[in-house]
């Protein structure tokens, strides 16, 4: 679950890291009067679960409350990369001596976690990566030891030397902010030096894993700050993995790998996917009636194709399933049934059985995928 | 032989009493997986189905001679598991639970560093040895014995994978569900040393998906090190990117993460690449033709 900058500065002021002064708004006038309690010299700043902002226009540098507003109005309005923008965060001016860049990150291949300090930071780290290395320090921490201070010390070796210690100084707090939030990134670019001395951050990308929001109900509770479509918000209260895509065919699968490669097979088919719908292992009636109607009211959907490989789940009750959502609904679509693997052949039967005109069934995968890309294209199959 | 389990394997199930526990450790044992023992905290004495249950992992060991431990509880409880399992000195431990907080993860295998235990999963459907030994929810019955390894990173797409190679007579000596988790036990580097070992292993079907750089370092590996031939299927290619917030994971990787990405890692590495699974499935008859 990636985290608004502003929230992610609440983590960090929690944690005791030195920040901005700063205010969240959602109004223009909100905008204005933060700006005008902060010295009318400030930064608005979008807020989007996304990095990019400094390239992408979605920082503006503002000297008075008029031009605050003017730039909330902007960015509210036109939004961020065809993401919708809810609020925008005011912060005060500093005056910064240095810039630099640090993140602590979970490294997946050794399953450490990977800390990186640049002395150059605000610009596109991967640039600085490639054309500078020799700026980025980087060095794991074990996730039972944490990050030990003589790691600090040498993440910020190559600082200058009136830096180093406020930056090894936030570097522990980072982590510590990672320890316990259950965070997998954080990332600040850029920290600063300002010219009195304080290292402070400038910057709050914060990403926490959600397997872990079990034990972090502080951080869960901010999922309902999130923009997210009506049919995504049905899907994901069911339990559904759902993700809206571009093409004209419906997908339903089990198990995230057979959906992904369903996708292929569609495009391969000459046709493309309308969505991703993962019904997840042990997937009963229930939640296979509910994810045909999440997919049905797409209006771009043409076709549907259901491929099942049941291992948990059992292709009987995903069989109940389709026939429990053609009961409640007359789909205006043709429904191509693909079922392998645990009952599947009870499964098949009771679609045969129900000889329901909508439903067409398949053999194999790949047919499956054929049958739904020309029936999606007005093909008989 | 077989790689990770066989005829030899003993299974203590964590987590036997719940109703997946059951479900599956039932199953195990019906196609003829010696399951020996259960353990749930404050009802040892109890048994499921003559499946005698202790209240710790050690007790099971010392009463029946458990070597691998079958992990089915819940997420928050699984850490603490498999550090059980680890410390009871136990060969292996697949882990079924999905859901395990990524920094659990991290802290175990920081810890299993430090040991000889072996772990599969988590978040993974387990291994079967067709004809010999089953350990998780594989479904049994769409593999046959044979001599074709397969370690995939899916769950479902692996049962279609063997489900393609079984319906064309190929059967497979053991197939491991080293789980999607970011931070995970035994993968694909590890399960191909195993099969290149392996004397009834005499090719290796390889399944990835998009996300991090497992495959782009098998990639690597088997150029240096195997000489049987591997197969691969990489899903994702047209998933859609995902989010970035930050940057550090690029760096991190040097790798996008992209299906396109370890495709072309592994064909540059001389591995053949079915474009679907049933042409997943082809490929391996005609390279073992």
């Amino acid at each position: 679950m990636d985290l608004f900058e502003h929230q992610g500065k609440d983590l960090f002021a929690q944690h005791g890291i030195a920040l901005a002064e700063r205010e969240v708004a959602s109004t223009p006038q909100e905008a204005a009067a933060a700006a005008e309690r902060l010295g009318g010299h400030a930064a608005v700043k979008v807020q989007v679960q996304a990095g990019g902002r400094g390239k992408g226009g979605g920082v503006a540098l503002v000297h008075s409350p008029q031009e605050a507003a003017d730039e909330a109005r902007r960015m509210l309005g036109e939004g961020f990369k065809g993401t919708k923008v809810t609020r925008v965060l005011v912060e005060r001016l500093v005056d910064i001596a240095a810039q630099y860049y640090a993140a602590i990150s979970l490294d997946r291949s050794v399953g450490k976690y990977l800390a990186l300090v640049s002395n150059e930071g605000g610009v596109d780290i991967e640039e600085t990566a490639r054309t500078n290395p020799d700026a980025i320090r980087r060095l794991h921490v074990d996730a039972v030891l944490g990050l030990r201070p003589y790691q600090a010390r040498r993440l910020v070796g190559h600082l200058p030397p009136q830096a180093r210690e406020g930056s090894a100084d936030l570097l522990r707090k980072m982590y510590s902010v990672l320890a316990e939030a259950d965070a997998t990134l954080i990332e600040v670019n850029p920290f600063v030096q300002l010219t009195d001395g304080t290292v402070m951050a400038l910057d709050a990308k914060v990403t926490v894993d959600d397997n872990a929001l079990f034990r972090q109900p502080e951080v869960a509770a901010l999922k309902d700050s999130f923009p997210i479509d009506p049919v995504e918000k049905r899907a994901k209260d069911a339990g559904l993995q759902y993700v809206k895509l571009e093409g004209e065919v419906g997908i339903i699968g089990n198990g995230a790998g057979l959906v992904m490669s369903t996708l292929d097979v569609v495009q391969q088919a000459g046709a493309g996917a309308a969505n991703f719908l993962d019904v997840g292992g042990g997937a009963r009636a229930d939640l296979i009636a509910t994810s045909l109607e999440v997919i049905l009211s797409d209006p771009s959907v043409k076709s549907v194709l259901i491929n099942i490989f049941g291992g948990i789940t059992r292709c009987d009750l995903v069989a109940k399933g389709v026939l429990e959502a053609l009961s409640r609904i007359t789909p205006q679509v043709p429904i191509v049934v693909r079922l392998d693997g645990t009952n599947a052949e009870e499964g098949r039967r009771i679609l045969t059985d129900a000889a329901n005109p909508h439903i067409v069934s398949a053999a194999t995968m790949l047919e499956a995928a054929r049958k739904a890309a020309d029936l999606a294209h007005g093909k008989a199959a | 032989m077989a790689i990770l389990i066989d005829e030899r394997t003993k299974v203590v199930v964590a987590g036997l009493t719940g109703s997946e526990g059951t479900f599956h450790s039932l199953r195990n044992r019906s196609y003829g997986t010696k399951v020996v023992a259960g353990v749930t905290p404050g009802k040892g004495g109890q048994d499921v189905e003559g499946i005698p249950v202790f209240d710790t992992v050690d007790d099971a060991v010392a009463e029946t001679g458990a070597n691998t431990s079958l992990v089915f509880v819940p997420a928050r409880f699984a850490a603490e598991a498999i550090y059980e399992a680890a410390d009871a000195e136990l060969d292996l431990i697949v882990c079924i639970t999905e859901g395990i907080p990524v920094r659990d993860m991290a802290q175990v295998t920081s810890y299993l560093r430090g040991t000889s235990v072996a772990l599969v999963g988590p978040n993974c459907p387990g291994v079967i040895s067709p004809g010999r030994c089953n350990v998780g929810i594989i479904p049994g019955e769409i593999c046959a014995s044979g001599r074709v390894g397969l370690v995939s990173r899916s769950g479902t797409l692996t049962y279609q994978i063997v489900h393609e190679l079984t319906q064309r007579g190929i059967g497979q000596s053991t197939c491991v569900g080293m789980g999607g988790d970011p931070v995970h036990g035994i993968g694909f580097i590890d399960s191909l040393q195993r099969f290149e070992a392996d004397p009834d292993t005499d090719l290796v079907v390889m399944i990835g998906e998009i996300g991090g750089d497992d495959e782009e370092r098998a990639a690597a590996f088997i150029d240096d090190w195997i000489t049987k031939p591997v197969v691969t299927y990489i899903a994702g290619f047209t998933a859609p990117p995902g989010r970035r917030m930050g940057h550090a994971g690029a760096i991190i990787t040097g790798s996008s993460g992209t299906a396109q990405a370890k495709a072309e890692a592994l064909e540059a590495a001389g591995v053949r690449g079915g474009r679907t699974p049933t042409e997943v499935a082809e490929l391996v008859a005609a390279a073992l033709a």
